[in-house]
């Protein structure tokens, strides 16, 4: 508990108003910072926040912008977002990061202001029908009709929000109960009967799983954001047991950072854009350790060919993801970090010995040697790659968090920065949601002051989000956006080449603003570079401002991202170097 | 599996030709505003199929609502659909109704048919056998009421449709299970 913290007696039994009941249960929940946006609907909300100094509140320039910036919050400090906005379009702006936040199981919680009650369900101004939009979105959400329940549902969508399988949780109050006067309920003793989410894995799936860890000769660890949501313990935890069992560790892309890139049993990242030796080792395991992760497109590639000679146990907390999309011998349903503990202490108590897995070592150390990630030395312009190598070499020895908006930049930074450290690397892995890096940037920084945060951003998402630079002025936010500009939606324009006949069907950024004036005109510093010779110096002037940055980085136009696995396509079968057309087969091609 | 030997890869079973197979599942849920939407929206946003649906409430003290629905897919796809539903926060149990060897189903229907003479007296003695009750009756038509397995009604109103069948109202499946305890 922190000083915001009321103690009880203080807190329950007291009356007040619906307005000053969300904002002491905010309190009380230990919130101190709010991303929000007014209007008519919430007004008695920031009433009661104008005299209120123990929580900040971020005035952003689109509620999109609120939603993602208390994405990033959460996820650099492991405590719950918390977002405000006005009923009707501040609801609907808030529908991609309360679907963002579901994907990537981010615990948020997300409070709109409704018409008054009388008015509901009469196409009133600014009504709509935000529990109905949000009920597939969400993980849970509320309509408050009555302010004697207030305190409590508020209490309950933080419990929802941030335990079991985290997620966005909504809570539309309409204007009335706002204003009406009910009792205050403190969180102690909150809880949902029919909501019971299991933790504890049970015995007999850690015996079993122990079982195949000690006789595995060619196992591989197969890690996700999961590890993230459970804590810095879970990281740690996980590194143990690794330690105690000598297996390589590959990771999605929600889980970078949970094992130390540095470390020689690390094989790099698995997936679509993955390493040749995570897809490879994937492919030809004897025994997969799915920890925290789900199977998803982008990782399995051809599910049919999915690492076919292989036993595999999965560890998630939400049952509803074992045999979903992967059959598995093992399931565990369980919080990672209490997995990972049993599993370790169960390999201690059984004194077994790490097995003899030298061979798999060898033929990984093969895959390895291909060096998947290189590329050719820039030719005149400056590779994203090498762009995202220096700035990843200047900034690695500082106290840094990278969040990304979603494209080849993205796949690069996943590639070419490399994380030690858990909840350092914010990214939209699920939904894909172009705009989502700086908005989730402002919410890092605002979270760690003092730290470096930097977007390595595509020129085409950035413009989804400009106007949140004008957020970062105003609130002494000193973010870099780091911008890949390679004058086109790379990602969109790689697929055209690969898929479409190199017709390129409205994939160019045309028209693109002069970032640095746009910069300027938001009070912010712009900086441009072209020249490979000079980007060290100008990355470094980049981090030595104390403010907001826009960065112009102008690369290669036409670089695509690699290595590949081409949709429909096994693990084994990646794309490495040049492109040739006729990689996709008919099926591929209907995939995403 | 704990108590069998590790099996071999999940990959070695085949699954290629998967049935489709009917299921009846009772879910008890808080009976709390918008929860019938929950699950019906869960249906239809991942592709599950409901081929009848029944709710009410059926605890006031605990505010309880039991939902049977009856679906149809493959073993893989049934496992998923408990679990997804299990996944709503205001759902506190799914029974498979057919699985359990203690499940028992009925179903209510309201049919009309109408008509004259031969028929007509067919009608009810047809009626009787199914043990149907007649609800209203005018000179050239019966209401009859009549409960049983989904598949008595379906037989029922097959025999009744050359005979002058107007209009069927059915409740849809609702389930329960034998002996003392509840759930
Ligand atoms: C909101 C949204 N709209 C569309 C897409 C589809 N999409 C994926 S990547 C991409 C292009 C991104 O371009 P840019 O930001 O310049 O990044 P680059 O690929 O060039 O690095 C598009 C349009 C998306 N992911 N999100
Ligand atoms: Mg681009």
């Amino acid at each position: 508990m922190d000083t915001h913290t009321l103690t009880d007696t203080q807190t329950t039994k007291r009356t007040m108003t619906g307005a000053e009941i969300v904002v002491t249960a905010l309190k009380e929940q230990g919130v101190d910072t709010m991303f929000g946006y007014p209007g008519g609907a919430v007004l008695p909300i920031y009433d009661a926040l104008y005299s209120e100094d123990s929580i900040r509140h971020i005035l952003v320039r689109h509620e999109q912008g609120a939603g993602h910036a208390a994405e990033g919050y959460a996820r650099s400090t492991g405590k719950c977002g918390v977002a405000l906005v006005t009923s009707g379009p501040g609801a609907t702006n808030m529908v991609t990061p309360i679907t963002d936040a579901m994907m990537d199981s981010i615990p948020m919680v997300v409070i709109t202001g409704q018409v008054p009650s009388h008015l509901i369900g009469t196409d009133a101004f600014q009504e709509c029908d935000t529990v109905g939009i949000t009920r597939c979105c969400a993980k849970h959400n509320y309509l408050v009709t009555d302010v004697d329940d207030l305190a409590h549902t508020i209490h309950e969508a933080f419990l929802i929000a941030t335990s079991g399988r985290p997620g966005p949780v909504v809570i539309d109050i309409p204007k009335d109960v706002q204003f009406a006067t009910g009792p205050y309920i403190g969180k102690e003793g909150v809880y949902k009967p029919t909501y019971q989410p299991k933790t504890e894995p049970s015995d007999h799936a850690i015996r079993d799983a122990l079982d195949m860890m000690a006789a595995a000769r060619r196992p591989v660890f197969y890690t996700g954001g999961g590890v993230i949501n459970s804590g810095p313990e879970a990281s740690k935890l996980l590194r143990e047991l690794q330690a105690a069992t000598g297996f390589p560790v590959t990771s999605t892309l929600m889980g970078l950072g949970a094992f130390p890139a540095g470390h020689e049993d690390w094989l790099g990242m698995v997936g679509m854009h993955g390493a040749y030796e995570a897809n490879n080792a994937m492919h030809d395991c004897d025994l997969m350790i799915c920890i925290g992760a789900r199977f998803d497109d982008r990782v399995t590639g051809k599910v049919s060919a999915f690492s076919p000679g292989s036993r595999k146990i999965h560890i998630d907390i939400d049952p509803s993801s074992i045999n979903k999309i992967i059959r598995v011998d093992v399931p565990v349903v369980a919080d990672c970090k209490a997995a990972l503990q049993a599993l370790l202490g169960g390999w201690k108590r059984r004194k077994l010995a790490k097995p003899d897995i030298e061979d798999w070592k060898e033929q990984i150390a093969k895959w390895k040697a291909v060096d998947c990630f290189s590329y050719p030395p820039n030719n005149g312009a400056i590779r994203p790659q090498y762009a995202v190598e220096r700035l990843y070499e200047l900034t690695k020895d500082r106290d840094t968090y990278i969040s990304t908006e979603v494209g080849q930049h993205q796949m690069w930074a996943a590639q070419h920065y490399h994380f030690e450290e858990p909840n350092r690397w914010m990214t939209s892995g699920g939904l894909g949601t172009m705009g989502y890096g700086l908005p989730a940037a402002v919410g890092i920084q605002a979270a760690h002051p003092g730290s470096l945060v930097i977007d390595i951003a595509g020129e085409a998402s950035v413009q989804m989000v400009m106007q949140e630079v004008s957020t970062a002025v105003q609130h002494k936010l000193p973010i870099k956006v780091f911008i890949l500009n390679n004058e086109w939606m790379g990602m969109v324009r790689q697929w055209q080449e690969l898929l479409h006949g190199e017709r390129y069907s409205h994939s160019y950024s045309e028209s693109l603003p002069d970032f640095v004036k746009l910069a300027e005109a938001y009070g912010a510093k712009g900086i441009q570079c072209s020249d490979p010779a000079e980007l060290d110096a100008k990355i470094l002037e980049m981090i030595d401002h104390d403010g907001p940055v826009i960065f112009d980085c102008l690369v290669e136009k036409a670089e695509n991202c690699l290595p590949m696995i081409p949709s429909g396509a096994p693990h084994n079968e990646m794309i490495l170097g040049k492109i040739s057309g006729d990689e996709i087969g008919e099926d591929g091609r209907r995939m995403v | 599996m704990s108590k069998e030997p590790i099996p071999a890869s999940a990959y070695d079973m085949d699954h290629a030709e998967e049935a489709e197979e009917r299921r009846t599942l009772a879910i008890l849920v808080d009976n709390e505003p918008g929860v019938l939407g929950r699950v019906v929206g869960l249906f239809s946003a991942r592709g599950y199929n409901i081929e009848s649906l029944t709710v009410a409430e059926v605890d006031r003290g605990k505010h309880r609502s039991r939902i049977t629905i009856v679906t149809t897919g493959t073993a893989h796809m049934l496992e998923q659909i408990e679990a997804q539903v299990l996944r709503l926060v205001p759902v506190a149990a799914v029974i498979d109704i057919t699985k359990s060897k203690r499940g028992i189903e009925r179903e209510l229907a309201l049919v009309k048919v109408a008509g004259k003479g031969e028929p007509r007296v067919e009608a009810l003695r047809i009626a009787e056998i199914f043990r149907a009750r007649v609800i209203d009756t005018t000179n050239e038509s019966f209401i009859f009421e009549i409960t049983g397995a989904s598949e008595k009604i379906d037989q029922f109103t097959d025999l009744m449709e050359p005979l002058g069948l107007v209009e069927v109202s059915r409740t849809g499946v609702l389930s329960i299970r034998r002996g003392k305890d509840a759930g």
